[in-house]
């Protein structure tokens, strides 16, 4: 273990974030659900060790943005995505890219938890072992116990790993669901409004794991709660009807937001 | 502010913060000004009123603080409302030293008022807290109007009442040369216009805290200075 105190692993990763190459770099992002224009040339470039927040009211485009970056609204019949998403250098709508491999590479965290109805144990294991990431059991006993560590969830279960994830608590079958995205060792986790379903503790926890993430996954969180963007993204997009209003460092954001339309978001005021 | 809050409620604590700040201003401003005019005219009663005031004051501050501390509590403030907040009490602070030093003042005329208070030292104290007065009631104006240009201009005015006092340091300081006699009284007042140079100091503080408010940004440059009283020591011919 090297050791850095806490505060100058936080230095390294700001110095990190600072001269940050863009893990994901969106060009004119547009979308459209059938005749209905979703999204309007989006520029939008995804910082690497970085947790950038989307926010922005109901039906701006924000999720819908989130999910091109795994193409997730490849799923969506009617849905055109155009422009330009590259991940490194990859442009990840190439007809060369394996869709599969992309999502394994740039992993998911959803509203609702949805565990797998099997056991902890295999929530986990499923996706290293449909991608062969395991040689043997032992291997993936390690992949599993890393994996539930890194989600800081492996003290309250590893005792049970045996049991049905769909019995654990609300806040554990979400930080189920990270471990079991971590698995598969992606660069990026994408992250659509991962806490609205719990409670303040739970979402505490999942927010610090969320701030000890940053460390070694790129990370990008969609949240309709404004304090949560505050609290654990370091760069925020703001979102309105469709475009891409205004992307600060979070900080700037807070205190004092370029945009008009942000400033009347975030304060709580009609536009 | 150009637009409401959905919560009308978190409105409403606003406008009482800014009310209460207007307030504690209109206050501070009587009675750095009865102060002085008690001083002037050796008005004990006057003086007494001034400093049971204070009272007031002290207490709509700590008003001012609690409410603030709530509205933060409940409302998590960002942005503009956040810099609103903060400013109410840095301001409501300000205010209350305004306040104390109208008391401290207003405390000496007992003690300078067995000799009272030389013409032309009057006529000074009186110009010097003239000019503080209007700095203070200009930079309430623009709490009001919350216009960062108008807080930027007031703020580059605070050099005439700093030359303004270090010249009446300078006559204070003659008196006390030509007769020992007036060292007691002209100490007083020396004190007694330093507190007045402290509230144009306050009212650049004040319009400071606006601009931040305003344009959530410090402003530009180092603030005039022209008090050059600390490094008069030697005027002995």
């Amino acid at each position: 273990m090297n050791m850095m105190s806490e505060s100058a692993v936080e230095k390294a990763l700001d110095q990190k974030m600072s001269d940050a190459s863009h893990k994901m770099i969106g060009k004119d992002v547009s979308v459209y659900y059938g005749e209905k224009r979703a999204l309007f040339d989006v520029n939008l470039n995804v910082r690497e060790n970085t947790v950038t927040a989307l926010i922005g009211p109901s039906g701006c485009g924000k999720s819908t943005f989130l999910r091109c970056l795994n193409r997730m609204n490849d799923t969506i019949e009617n849905c055109r995505v155009t422009g330009k998403i590259t991940l490194d250098a990859d442009d990840i709508y190439d007809q060369a890219i394996d869709v599969v491999e992309l999502r394994a590479r740039v992993g998911m965290v959803f509203q609702k938890p949805n565990p797998f109805p099997k056991t902890i144990y295999e929530n986990i294991s499923y996706g290293p072992r449909i991608h062969g990431l395991s040689k043997n059991k032992a291997d993936m006993d390690q992949i599993v116990e890393a994996s539930l560590q890194r989600a800081g969830l492996w003290g309250e279960v590893k005792d049970r790993l045996h049991e049905s994830g769909t019995g654990l608590s609300g806040g554990q079958q979400q930080r189920l669901c990270i471990a079991r995205a971590i698995a598969v060792s992606p660069e990026v986790i994408l992250m659509d409004e991962p806490c609205s379903a719990l409670d303040p503790i739970a979402t505490a926890k999942v927010e610090e794991l969320i701030h000890e993430l940053r460390a070694n996954y790129t990370i990008v969180i969609v949240t309709h709660s404004m304090q949560q963007a505050a609290r654990v993204s370091q760069r925020t997009a703001m979102f309105h009807l469709g475009q891409l209003v205004e992307e600060n460092d979070t900080d700037k954001m807070f205190t004092n937001p370029d945009d008009q339309r942000t400033q009347d978001y975030i304060m709580g005021r009609f536009g | 502010m150009a637009s409401t809050h959905i919560l009308s409620a978190y409105d409403d604590e606003l406008k009482y913060l800014s009310r209460r700040i207007s307030e504690m201003g209109g206050l501070a401003e009587q009675m750095c000004s009865d102060a002085v005019r008690a001083l002037v005219n050796s008005d004990a009663a006057l003086a007494q009123k001034v400093i049971s005031d204070d009272v007031i004051l002290d207490h709509a501050e700590r008003e001012i603080g609690d409410k603030a501390i709530v509205t933060i509590a409940r409302r998590q403030p960002v942005a503009a409302d956040l810099r609103e907040i903060v400013g109410s009490l840095r301001i409501a602070s300000d205010l209350e030293r305004v306040g104390d030093l109208g008391k401290n003042t207003a405390k000496r005329v007992i003690a300078v008022q067995g000799t009272g208070v030389p013409r032309k030292l009057a006529r000074g104290l009186e110009h010097l807290s003239d000019l503080a007065l209007v700095q203070l009631k200009d930079v309430l104006d623009v709490y009001a109007t919350r216009s960062a240009e108008k807080a930027e201009a007031i703020r580059s005015r605070d050099e005439e009442i700093d030359a303004m006092y270090t010249s009446l340091f300078r006559e204070l300081l003659t008196y006390m040369m030509e007769d020992p006699r007036n060292i007691t009284t002209c100490t007083h007042l020396l004190f007694c216009a330093k507190n007045i140079e402290r509230i144009g100091d306050h009212a650049t503080n004040i319009a400071e805290t606006i601009y931040y408010m305003t344009t959530g940004a410090q402003p530009e440059g180092d603030r005039p200075k022209d008090d050059s009283s600390n490094t008069l020591g030697a005027i002995t011919e």
